[in-house]
This record gives C-alpha cells, structure tokens and sequence, in this order.
C-alpha cells in the first residue's frame, strides 16, 4: 500500500529520528539501564530501515532475514549487558556511568 | 488523504514521540513503559510494509522479553531506599551538538541521496509470507542461522556464568 504519505522517505525519516533519539540516549543518560534502552531504539531505527529498503526497493525479501538476525542480535546484547550491569551493581552499588570510574584513579 | 495515511501518521507518531519520552523522561520506569509504546509503534510500522512475520516477533521478542529484562534490570539495581528512580543526564550540550549534527546528516543524506529505483514499482508485489522467510531460512541462509543458534547459546551460558554468586 504506497500513498502520498507513505513512502520510503517517510520510513527513512522515522529511522533516523529514532536512531538519533538512540544516540542522544546513549550520550546524555547516566544510568547504565537507560543507555541499554537507547541502544535498544538505534537496533529498531537499523530494522526500520532495512524492511522499508526491502518493501519500496527489492523483489526479494533479504531485508526482513537481516531484520530477523539482527532481532537475535538485540536479545543477546541485552542478555549478556544487563548481566554485566548487575555484576557491577553488586560490586559498586551503583549503576551511575560517572561513578563507574575505577579504572582511572 | 486516505485512512491509512492517518493510520500511519498516528503510528509514527507513537513511536517517535514515546521515544522522545525514553530520552527525555526523569524517571526510570516511566521510560521503560514509553519504550513499549515505542516498540508497539514499530511494529505497526512493519505492519504497513507487509512483513507481518515481523510485527509478530517485534511484539513477542521485544516487547515480551527485552523489555520485561529491562524493566528487571532496572528495578534490581535500585536501593530500595531512594523513592524515586531518577535517571539525570550528564553532558547534555555536548549530547544535544551531536545529536542535532547526526540528525542533520542523516537527513541531508536522505534528501540527496539518489536511491535505486527498479523499472517496476515493487510495492505491490512483494509479500514477505511466513513461508518464504522459512525457506529462505533453510536454504540461502543456513549458515547465518546457524551462527545466530551458536550466538544465542554462548550469550545464555554467558550471562549465566557471569551473573552466579561467586560463594558457594
């Protein structure tokens, strides 16, 4: 279904604001949590892109297989950080990012 | 302008702005729940490109299992002292001159940028059907598959072996 309002540089404008919303997650936000979240909205921002590329672009459906891998990807990532995040609350009682700075003392 | 074009603006929408409250929220949990609108919005997204397999998965995987490990993880690294989860921000002028300069090179690159364009508009024809993704899966695609099953087992045994108390 392609109208005047859906086309690909809409999608193309959607991923970009979520990829940038992304980004600023990740560079502003303190908490480690936070920062998981922002990654999480960059991997959507990319699956956006690939499946809109694959719809307006391609005959074949390549798109949507790299959006599939690329779900596996996000569910890994978040797995093993929030493990990392944890370990680290254990060992420092905060999961600030400014006060996880003991390697530079 | 039709129905779906009002669909799809509200679609998007709810997905950019609930975004924008994951960013800009004070509070932890309130972001965690805006990720799920946002989340839910992408998969309306996906949606209006026919790749309902997708949606589908966007809501179980996502939705029902990154976000709830999110939402864990957010509440387990709390003292149970502080009321209120506060997420502030650090370096935001920097954070805002990067964002805004990202934002405008992405969309200089979407404006000027002049994609291929294939003789047929494709958009009619294409159905990403549940079935072509399964045999797409089991031919052209095996060895990614593969590798995806061997990434999934080493991230599980990993965050096992990385979250057990180390007394016994």
């Amino acid at each position: 279904m392609i109208t005047q309002v859906i086309t690909l540089d809409s999608f193309l404008i959607i991923g970009a604001a979520l990829f940038i919303l992304g980004i600023l997650a990740v560079l502003t936000k303190r908490n480690a949590i936070s920062v998981l979240m922002g990654i999480e909205l960059i991997l959507n921002a990319a699956n956006i892109n690939f499946v809109a590329f694959t719809f307006f672009r391609s005959y074949e459906i390549h798109g949507v297989l790299i959006a599939l891998f690329i779900f596996v990807i996000g569910v890994s990532e978040a797995a093993v950080a929030l493990a990392i995040v944890l370990n680290i609350y254990r060992n420092m009682q905060t999961v600030n990012l400014d006060e996880v700075d003991s390697l530079k003392k | 302008m039709a129905g779906s074009d009002i669909v799809f603006l509200l679609f998007a929408a709810i997905t950019i702005g609930s975004a924008a409250l994951v960013v800009f929220s004070k509070r932890i949990t309130y972001a965690a729940f805006a990720l799920m609108f946002s989340l839910f919005g992408v998969a309306g997204l996906y949606v209006f490109l026919s790749a309902d397999f997708l949606a589908a998965a966007q809501v179980i995987i996502y939705v029902g299992g990154i976000l709830v490990l999110l939402l864990f993880g957010a509440l387990l690294t709390v003292k149970v002292s502080s009321v209120t989860v506060t997420t502030k921000s650090t370096q935001r002028i920097w954070g805002t001159i990067t964002g805004i300069g990202l934002l405008v090179l992405v969309l200089l690159i979407i404006i000027r940028a002049d994609w291929f364009v294939p003789e047929k508009d494709p958009g009619d024809i294409y159905f990403a059907q549940s079935w072509q993704i399964g045999r797409q899966l089991m031919t052209e695609y095996l060895l990614p598959f593969e590798i995806a099953s061997i990434l999934l087992l080493a991230a599980l045994i990993g965050a096992m072996f990385m979250i057990r108390s180390e007394d016994k």
